[in-house]
């Protein structure tokens, strides 16, 4: 077995035992990427000198006897909306070709500091806004189960490059589901964490309240390692959670039978493909097998959960990227007679359609006299869909629902009509509106062989038995 | 008709933090361009700010000096506006829930005449923190460009928004005094408004008298002096009361003070004024300030002016004028009280300083700790005087040297040979020569022409070098002419 096929917590004992080197690893890693990685698109700067370093660095440090971090050795990309240190950052974006932030986000140097070794900066939509991957400056990412499709979006990248043995562990980011849509068209594992659980500290902001650093993965185990490296409570962001850091890998065979599952019928009506219901329902019954208890449950807020999620991230998008003028970060258009044409011209050309749309309307709903009328009841209602979940978590313990109406659809299907597109994202933005944890797990392909992906999401920080829920599942699938 | 103004400001106090409002950069003054800047405070991306609660706690002692109502919680607000010294297309302020409500200030507008004492009541409608921008440098040559220094950028501001009860430019100028001597009784704001540290824009209305409706306002900004907010409101009272005269309509407009012309310039009109898209920083929880940690701060407050003001009456005894004027600063109040440990005439003492050290620092343009004298030494020059040692004229002469050089009154009175002649015999012989030289000047005196006394007071002086006792030259003149 080739090693880039591997799971991590499996690469893990290997290097642990000697039995392979890091470098060993990483050649296997960066061998795949070289012959198929173009086919792909999955990433957008490839790190190849740095993380020879950095795979050397822990051999030398294990041979020598010194301590380890938990991560020794395993290659890990990172969608390139988050910052590493001296390496472009582009977000996707035309108008970032050429930033190289001097810091490290707070999640990269906690890998770093479990010793990681970061391959690269993989592909994504611009700004992370998309859910097909198509909106990137530099070329969509293709699915690697049917090169036609979409990977899906924002963090394509990394899910594609997991789905590819591209890579071992991946970092993404999910603001509306952008890592758990693209984990279910992937076929890998994608959890957000609650909100406030992994330091936003270098996650370059698309929209600050909903954005979540998040783990894409090819395991339930691989999750629980790449989540105990990068969670914990950083004082560089106020709306992290000040709690003890955990280490979520520690046991998966407690007992889990008093733990309940609502169903919300609502995420179960018109819109969803058959074979994608018929799939996460036998899921659902696998997992009354394992002994849960499960229970339908009416969420009436869920159908105004997307126009709520795109009013409040367009209108923080709209300001998170004014930074974006030409005044700084390298890309500015020549003809600048005047600061006003400086503005409007590099914006212009430096945004793609899809941000450029997201922007104007943002800008739309925060000015005089719509303020009231979007901004403020969108934020109401997020309220409402609050206690939607409230309620629902008084009577149980985690909600199942699929992550997608779809799987992958093909490139080019939905890019001339975004609220089709936007309707991706239907089963995803309430876990962002609330700030709850929410996995998507493989459940299945369809008939075209597609992927299907099962999402659970569960209370506020309630990611340990979360995790554990997901591990039976896998386990249960897998028999 | 007769038209009254009604003014209002908006004053931003630069807060003395050693560190920026939203990083840890430092907020000294004078430093190389974009020497004291960070990722987060070039608003780079993916970075993140976080509060300095040294600026809530200075914002927290100016509201509770103004008797303000503390929000146990507020908001952090976007303030959206493209400009290239605005790194990050935004600036972080507060809107809706502000810090705090309400408080006031009074204005002393009895002209130094304790007799007419008139207070006035300035109600303060909010004070709110937020954050300083860049500085845009524009160089205007064939490749006009501008340059932009952030060390000022993030640097925290404590917004002070008064009610408009002010109603004529010598309140506002009155009120601006008042809010600078809180804030530098507090220590928590260099108050130069020339280095940009205290600003002020005003909101300026006028009404025909009786009117009980207010008129249009404008708003006037760019003035960059206490001085230059007293002329700037004169000059557009006086537009807008012509242009109504005249028959003509107030126009809803911002305008900038042009110092050096004494003008105002139109900068736009309310009707293109920018939407600033606020909303709630999502990147920034709510601010919390609980009653123990405003107790706590209420713990640390210095006695404020007014207060001890009362105190340095009902202590020393000293005229009310002399009061207000001590407790003006507080570098002078504690001069003064330094002096009274060491020199027992609480309005000997007040005299002096009135008198010989305010000359002193309104000659140098200093504040008073520039000053090379102690209070302990000003107290030892007093006593000397009060023990005959030196005369009070020599007094102020020496005071001079100590001002200069720092050194004591003793040293220089001892180097110089300042001492006072007491010896009656010795003076009496001056007198004596005196009075010969000038036979003349006496027969005149004697025969009714007594101004001369003040003739013979000042020769015998000189012949002393100023160091004969007043006293004995005066009396012993008295006797001898009488003869
Ligand atoms: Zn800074």
């Amino acid at each position: 077995m080739e090693l880039n096929h591997l799971r991590a917590w499996e690469l893990k004992k290997l290097l642990e035992s000697r039995e392979v080197s890091s470098r060993e690893v990483l050649e296997s890693v960066l061998d795949r990427i070289k012959s198929d990685g173009k086919s792909i698109n999955s990433f957008i700067t490839l790190m190849e000198d740095g993380a020879q370093k950095a795979a050397l660095k822990v051999d030398k440090k294990r041979s020598s006897g010194k301590k380890l971090g938990a991560l020794a050795g395993i290659p890990v990309v990172v969608k390139d909306n988050i910052c590493v240190k001296d390496n472009l950052c582009t977000c996707g974006s035309g108008i970032l070709k050429n930033f190289i932030p001097p810091y490290d986000a707070t999640a990269v140097e906690l890998l770093k500091g479990e010793d990681a070794v970061i391959v690269g900066k993989t592909n994504m939509d611009e700004f992370g806004m998309g859910s097909s991957n198509e909106n990137s400056y530099f070329g969509p990412v293709k699915n690697p189960y049917d090169l036609k499709r979409t990977p899906g979006g924002s963090s394509g990248g990394s899910a594609a490059s997991l789905a590819s043995d591209m890579s071992i562990l991946a970092l993404g980011s999910d603001t509306g589901g952008s890592v758990r849509l693209p984990a279910s068209f992937c076929g890998v594992v994608g959890l957000k964490p609650t909100y406030g659980l992994v330091s936003r500290y270098g996650l370059v902001a698309f929209a600050s309240s909903l954005d979540q650093v998040g783990c894409l993965t090819k395991d339930v185990k691989d999750c629980a390692m790449l989540l105990s490296a990068v969670a914990g409570y950083d004082q560089r962001d106020s709306t992290s959670i000040n709690i003890v850091r955990k280490d979520y890998t520690k046991s998966w065979e407690d007992d889990l039978k008093d733990i309940k599952i609502g169903v919300p019928k609502e995420y179960f009506g018109g819109g969803l493909n058959k074979e994608v219901k018929e799939n996460v329902l036998k899921g659902i019954e696998a997992l009354e097998r394992e002994g849960f208890k499960t229970l339908e449950v009416s969420m009436p807020g869920t159908d105004r959960s997307i126009a709520v999620y795109y009013v409040l991230c367009m209108a923080e998008a709209s300001s998170n990227l004014a930074r974006y003028d030409g005044a700084r970060y390298g890309f500015r258009t020549k003809e600048t007679f005047d600061l006003d044409l400086m503005y409007k011209k590099t914006r212009t050309k430096g945004f793609g359609d899809e941000v450029k749309r997201r922007i104007i309307l943002g800008t739309y709903v925060l000015s005089k006299g719509y303020f009231k009328a979007y901004y403020q009841k969108a934020q109401k209602v997020r309220t409402i869909i609050k206690k939607d979940f409230d309620r629902a978590f008084e009577k149980v313990d985690f909600l199942i629902t699929p992550t997608s109406p779809t799987t992958a659809f093909k490139l080019g299907e939905k890019i001339e009509d975004p609220l089709t597109m936007y309707l991706s994202d239907v089963y995803t933005t309430s876990a962002n509106l609330t700030g709850i944890p929410a996995i998507s797990l493989p459940c299945g392909k369809d008939s075209f062989g597609l992927p299907i992906g099962l999402q659970i999401m569960g209370k506020p920080l309630s990611e340990e038995l979360l995790l554990k829920v997901a591990y039976t599942f896998e386990q249960n699938l897998k028999r | 008709m007769i038209y009254e103004a009604i003014i209002g400001l908006e004053v931003h106090a630069q807060l003395l933090t050693d560190s920026k409002i939203f990083c840890g950069c430092s907020t000294k003054y004078g430093s190389p361009p974009n020497a004291q800047t960070c990722p987060v405070c070039l608003g780079m991306p993916g970075v993140l700010p976080v509060l300095n609660k040294k600026t809530v706690e200075y914002a927290v002692k100016m509201v509770l000096a103004v008797g303000g109502r503390i929000n146990e919680e507020s908001f952090f607000a976007r303030k959206n506006y493209f400009y290239p010294d605005l790194p990050k297309g935004y600036q972080i302020s507060q809107y809706e829930k502000p810090l705090a409500y309400g408080g006031f200030v009074e204005i002393d507008l009895s002209h130094g005449k304790p007799k007419v004492k008139r207070n006035k009541r300035i109600k303060i409608e909010r004070i709110h923190l937020e954050e300083d921008a860049g500085k845009s440098i524009h160089i205007e040559n064939k490749d006009s460009k501008t340059l932009v220094d952030m060390n000022r950028c993030g640097v925290p501001l404590m917004e002070i928004v008064s009610q408009p009860d002010l109603s004529s430019p010598e309140e506002a100028y009155l009120y601006l005094g008042k809010l600078k001597q809180l804030l530098e009784y507090l220590e928590i704001c260099g108050c130069n408004m020339e280095q940009g540290n205290l600003r002020c824009d005003a909101n300026v209305s006028v009404r025909p008298e009786g009117e009980k409706n207010l008129g249009i306002k404008t708003e006037v900004k760019n003035m960059n002096s206490f001085k230059g907010v007293e002329k700037a409101l004169n000059y557009e009272i006086e537009r807008q009361i012509d242009i109504l005269k005249s028959g003509g309509r107030i126009k809803h407009e911002t305008l900038l003070w042009d110092e050096e012309k004494e003008k105002v310039s139109f900068m736009r009109t309310k009707e293109v004024s920018p939407d600033y898209r606020y909303f709630p920083e999502p990147d920034l929880v709510k601010l919390v300030v609980k009653r123990d940690w405003i107790e706590k701060i209420k713990r640390t407050l210095p006695e404020l002016p007014d207060h001890k003001k009362e105190r340095f009456l009902k202590k020393y005894k000293i005229p009310e004028y002399d009061a207000s004027v001590l407790t003006s600063s507080k570098n002078l109040a504690d001069f003064y009280e330094e002096g009274l440990k060491f020199y027992s005439a609480p309005k000997i003492l007040s005299n002096w300083i009135m008198g010989e050290v305010l000359r002193e620092l309104r000659e140098k343009r200093c504040e008073i700790g520039d000053l090379r004298i102690k209070p302990e030494d000003l107290a030892g020059l007093l006593m000397l005087v009060d023990d005959g040692i030196i005369s009070g004229k020599i007094a102020k002469d020496v005071f001079k040297e100590m001002v200069d050089t720092g050194r004591k009154a003793k040293e220089i009175v001892k180097e110089k040979g300042l001492v006072q002649v007491t010896d009656k015999g010795q003076i009496e012989k001056v007198v004596e020569e005196v009075l010969k030289k000038n036979k003349e000047n006496v027969n005149e005196y004697l025969s009714g022409k007594e101004k001369l006394f003040g003739f013979f007071i000042g020769e015998v002086m000189k012949k002393t070098k100023g160091k004969a006792d007043p006293k004995l030259v005066n009396q012993i003149l008295k006797e001898k002419l009488k003869r």
